[in-house]
């Protein structure tokens, strides 16, 4: 194909070569900090599976330089060879998984159900609570943002000592709803200002009550929302360990706070800790990779106005 | 917010007789009541007037979880059709009022009190003493100023988190790898990252940061030794957690810009940077704003990883506020002061974050 008859010019030529460049560029910026991003976790999970040896000599690609083995899941319970025996780590470990599960699972229900309504209501209706309007009342829920973890720590502990509330679920679940309602709030009203209001007036023509249309009219509409809002929640519930550290000791203790004594005490056994900190993040790498959309949404929604 | 609210009037007229009027507010009153009843109660057999045998304050939760169900009940009883509309609000208004506004009262009588839980004197109200204490608390000082180092920090992130979200934000192939990649960090919890990072990564003898940094000619790397490495050390952490939080406002905002704008600023002859500039950053600057408050916002309470990684060490140097009382309630039970420290720093919070907002809203709509 010498004889090509219409060609680049020479201008065009460079100007390729200059986009060739930067594409590279680009592409070379974006696998750096894929890399940054990703190592961390892949350091984890192939460390769960090292031995002593491997961890001193630094050895980092499996089957190349070192051979897989199960210490790590071992020594929790949840190897292949292990699974089917008792193992009191394994009790442990689920014990506190299941807690987690529980406690930032309702937590997260309740902020939705709670914060949906209140948003609803602050993008539709006109409300007068003493001095407090409209406006008032959501910036009275927004500045709950605002409100450090620790200033309300230690009057909980003493309040829940009161109340026999230390070291139950039940009071975690309180406290975490508490903390998630003004985020969820904050993406629903973004949902619910998007949605024309006319579709409840043509519902309440048709004479469904008020909270009928919200139920079986606006609610399925901003169902994306709701599951943005939930998804958030249920990422920040479940990585929560301040309180969790103050307030539980035994029976509702979470699996950060788990994870958080296991890896103070022990010195190099690398292997288990890698197994139990992977076993805590790997439900949320699921959740990241499968919904990821919908934490994109939820983090956008207040970005956007 | 001017546009919410009053979209839908109440157009039905309710029939409500007087004497559905007169029972909900009988049974709003009548629970109140009860509760008082059961409050002052409690008080008393707290205090040793009369001996009832209370174990613990329930009694009055209950009360108090029952006024409020009649509270709401009451509404739609006594102002029917507005009462249902209240409804929306009114229980997540009580729910944050009871979870706020009561421990935070009562956090205030803690904070002027001399209370060590391990003590078997009990409370003891003591005055201005606590901040006496405060003030003449170097660490607790240094804990203030590393929290200014560490929100400076957010200036770094912001600036690596819009390049990448302008990257993000181009033609490429595999952006939603990259999404899902980028976005990872932010859904690890942080006790999990500071052992896969602090303890592992960042180990002296056998971590791959400390084996890389040796191949490299320094010798004995230590992360955690001097006072200023740790504190950067923090950073990147924290900045490896939510550098993704920040980029994806900021993509969210690049791709709400309408593309004509970049069109014709193109036709104009603008270079790439200049089209960045003058086009690009002035358009991102409120989304850039909001972001950057949340993230403030989230920096404040910056303390999983202090605490389990530094613990404050060396010397305090990576303490943060949060960690700082922490560990003062942790080795020393000292609620009293503990509750000073913390109520101080929401005080100096707010104000810094009011100076904050309305800073940002007259620098972005400038009153001529």
């Amino acid at each position: 194909m010498s004889d090509q008859i219409f060609r680049d010019s020479n201008a065009d030529r460079a100007f390729k070569a200059k986009r060739f460049t930067g594409r590279a560029v680009i592409y070379g910026i974006l696998i750096l900090w894929a890399l940054i991003a990703l190592f961390p976790i892949y350091w984890t999970i192939t460390t769960s599976f090292k031995m002593a040896p491997d961890v001193m000599k630094g050895n980092i690609v499996p089957y190349w330089d070192y051979t897989p083995r199960w210490l790590g899941w071992r020594s929790l319970g949840l190897s292949p060879d292990t699974i089917g025996n008792e193992s009191t780590v394994r009790a442990e470990f689920l014990k506190r998984f299941w807690n987690s599960v529980i406690i930032a699972v309702s937590a997260s229900v309740i902020a939705v159900g709670l914060g949906s309504c209140a948003a609803y209501g602050l993008s539709r209706f006109n409300y007068k609570f003493g001095f407090m309007r409209n406006s008032d009342i959501s910036f009275f829920f927004l500045s709950q943002l605002i409100l450090p973890p620790v200033v309300l720590a230690l009057p909980f502990l003493v309040l829940y000592k009161a109340l026999a509330m230390l070291d139950t679920r039940i009071g975690l679940i309180l406290l975490y709803t508490l903390t998630v309602l003004p985020i969820v709030i904050w993406i629903m009203r973004d949902q619910f200002s998007s949605i024309p209001s006319e579709l409840e007036e043509a519902a309440l023509v048709d004479g469904l009550s008020i909270w009928g249309a919200f139920l079986t009219i606006i609610l399925p509409i901003a169902l994306p929302g709701m599951v943005a809002a939930f998804i958030l929640s249920l990422v920040l519930t479940w990585n929560e360990y301040f309180f969790a550290a103050l307030l539980t000791s035994s029976d509702a203790k979470t699996l950060p706070v788990m994870v958080a004594s296991q890896t103070g005490s022990q010195g190099i056994s690398w292997w288990s800790m890698a197994a139990l900190s992977f076993a805590a993040i790997l439900p949320l790498i699921v959740i990241g990779i499968a919904l990821e959309r919908f934490i994109i949404k939820g983090m956008a929604a207040g970005a956007v106005k | 917010m001017n546009t919410a609210g009053d979209l839908l009037h109440v157009v039905t007229a309710d029939n409500i007789s007087d004497q559905q009027r007169r029972f909900g507010k009988l049974i709003v009153l009548g629970s109140a009541a009860l509760m008082f009843f059961v409050a002052g109660l409690q008080t008393a057999d707290q205090n040793g007037w009369i001996d009832l045998g209370f174990e613990t304050w329930r009694p009055t939760l209950y009360a108090y979880i029952f006024w409020g169900i009649c509270l709401c009940a009451g509404q739609v009883i006594a102002r029917g059709e507005h009462g249902k509309r209240t409804l929306f609000v009114l229980p997540a208004a009580l729910f944050v009022v009871s979870m706020v506004v009561f421990p935070l009262l009562f956090g205030l009588i803690i904070a002027f009190s001399d209370w060590n839980l391990a003590s078997p004197n009990g409370r003891q109200f003591n005055g201005w003493n606590n901040i006496r204490q405060m003030w003449a608390d170097p660490f607790y000082w240094n804990a203030m100023r590393n929290m200014v180092w560490y929100s400076l920090a957010i200036i770094v992130e912001y600036a690596v988190a819009f390049a990448l979200a302008l990257l993000l934000n181009t033609q490429i192939k595999g952006r939603k790898f990259f999404r899902v990649a980028f976005l990872l960090p932010l859904m690890l919890s942080p006790v999990a990252v500071s052992w896969m990072i602090g303890k592992s990564m960042l180990e002296n003898r056998f971590g791959p940061i400390a084996r890389i940094l040796r191949e490299m000619g320094v010798e004995n790397p230590s992360f955690f030794s001097s006072p200023e490495i740790a504190r950067l050390m923090i950073m990147l952490m924290d900045a490896w957690t939510y550098i993704p939080f920040m980029m994806i406002m900021i993509l969210a905002g690049l791709q709400a810009i309408p593309k004509e704008l970049h069109e014709a600023a193109e036709v104009d002859g603008a270079s790439a940077w200049t089209r960045f500039w003058e086009v690009t950053f002035p358009l991102m600057l409120p989304v850039s704003i909001t972001a950057i408050l949340i993230r403030i916002i989230f920096k404040l309470k910056l303390a999983d990883i202090i605490i389990n990684i530094t613990s404050g060490g060396p010397g305090g140097a990576t303490d943060s506020v949060t960690s700082f009382i922490f560990r003062e309630y942790r080795d020393r039970s000292n609620v009293g002061y503990g509750t000073m420290l913390a109520m101080f720093y929401l005080v100096v919070i707010v104000i810094a974050m009011t100076i904050l907002i309305k800073g940002a809203d007259r620098w972005m709509r400038p009153r001529y």
